[in-house]
């Protein structure tokens, strides 16, 4: 069983180079069947909040986070990531964890920050939408070596390729798992729960 | 105009088809989720069912907005790729889902026109076979305390809440 994440932005480099791949069977494995030991995924971010303010990375992942990059345009694969994400966390809180939900969007030309407000609202009434300029889009995904292409075509109406992880993070010790799209909200928050007993 | 009544849909229907239709499509549970109100997309979802003879193929799917296609969502290493389709092959005696990661209906520029609970958004589905056959997708909750992944308990909640399926058509 083998677990795939893109660590690159361009899909030439990515095909060639960019895949880190684990094997699961590792001892290192704390919790749930996607860990990796000591990844460089997340980090510092500047994008903007649903206000239209600027914020940073310890602004928003205040608790154990779930970090998912989409965009608002994609009406069938984001939204269902999106609520399976939210489902997770109100399974959680039924547990008595509070955790938090953000959606990154790549897709900044379209996504002002009112939209990605709207939009997340739709899924949890504490989901954090964070949109920004290209640039500080740019650099959230490389930091949490995310893919996403916009595709060629209609100025308005293009589509924009994307990966689908969501990532565990906590504010102190950042990246501590990723989920796949086929993980379930009881996946998720089962894992989230072990996650959240060893790293508090 | 959005809202059509179902006897009206169903005379037009049954007077743009014909008899002369070899393929015989029933269409049933199509629904779209409910969206922002400053989307400027939603995504429709059906079951097709061919009972006929003939492969019959969707061509097309037209309504009321800026741009609408048949799109499908592939995915290679975690990277969703949604794209445009010519069409959907639905071969005799076989039922297609248009379903969440997969096919879809694109309903784009919705700008100040949201998917909203309980709207019926009229639709003509257009296949090579059977002709036009005029639907309504109803909008229903994307339910998060379900999940968004157990598509079975999508299919549950289309079927048991969506009043839609009377007009599932028969040609
Ligand atoms: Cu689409």
């Amino acid at each position: 069983m083998k677990a795939v994440i893109i660590g690159t932005t361009t899909l030439a480099i990515a095909a060639g180079l960019g895949f880190y791949t684990w094997n699961t069977s590792r001892s290192a494995v704390p919790c749930g069947d996607t860990a990796v030991a000591g990844a460089a995924i997340g980090g510092p971010f500047e994008l903007v909040s649903e206000t239209g303010a600027t914020v940073t990375d310890t602004d928003v992942i205040t608790k154990p986070t779930l970090v998912y990059f989409g965009y608002t345009f994609c009406p069938d694969v984001c939204p269902l990531d999106s609520a399976r994400n939210a489902a997770a966390a109100y399974l959680l809180a039924d547990q008595g964890h509070d955790i938090g939900t953000i959606f990154i969007s790549i897709d900044p030309e379209r996504d002002t920050a009112q939209i990605v407000g709207d939009y997340t609202d739709n899924f949890h009434e504490d989901m954090i939408g964070l949109t920004g300029t290209a640039a500080q889009v740019d650099a959230a995904s490389k930091a949490y070596r995310t893919y996403y292409r916009k595709q060629e075509g209609d100025p308005e109406y293009y589509l924009v390729d994307h990966s689908t992880q969501t990532y565990l993070m906590f504010p102190e010790t950042g990246f501590a798992t990723f989920f796949k799209r086929e993980h379930t909200p009881e996946q998720i928050a089962q894992t989230t729960a072990c996650f959240i007993d060893r790293i508090g | 105009m959005k809202l059509t009544t179902l006897l009206t849909t169903a005379a037009l229907t049954f007077a743009a088809t014909g008899a002369w239709a070899e393929s015989e499509i029933n269409v049933m549970h199509a629904t779209a989720f409910e969206t922002a109100p400053t989307a400027m997309a939603g995504g429709g979802f059906l079951h097709i069912h061919n009972t006929g003879d003939s492969d019959d193929v969707l061509v097309d799917v037209r309504a009321d907005y800026p741009r609408v296609e048949i799109h499908t969502t592939e995915f290679t290493d975690g990277v969703a790729k949604m794209m445009h389709v010519a069409g959907i092959p639905v071969p005799a005696g076989e039922m297609v889902v248009l379903e969440p990661g997969g096919y879809h209906v694109m309903f784009m520029g919705l700008q100040g026109t949201p998917f909203t609970l309980g709207d019926m958004i009229p639709a003509t589905l257009v296949f090579e076979q059977a002709g036009e056959i005029d639907i309504m997708f109803k909008v229903i909750a994307r339910d998060a305390a379900h999940g968004g992944m157990d598509h079975d308990s999508m299919d549950h909640d289309a079927m048991d809440h969506d009043d839609a399926n009377h007009s599932d058509m028969n040609h």
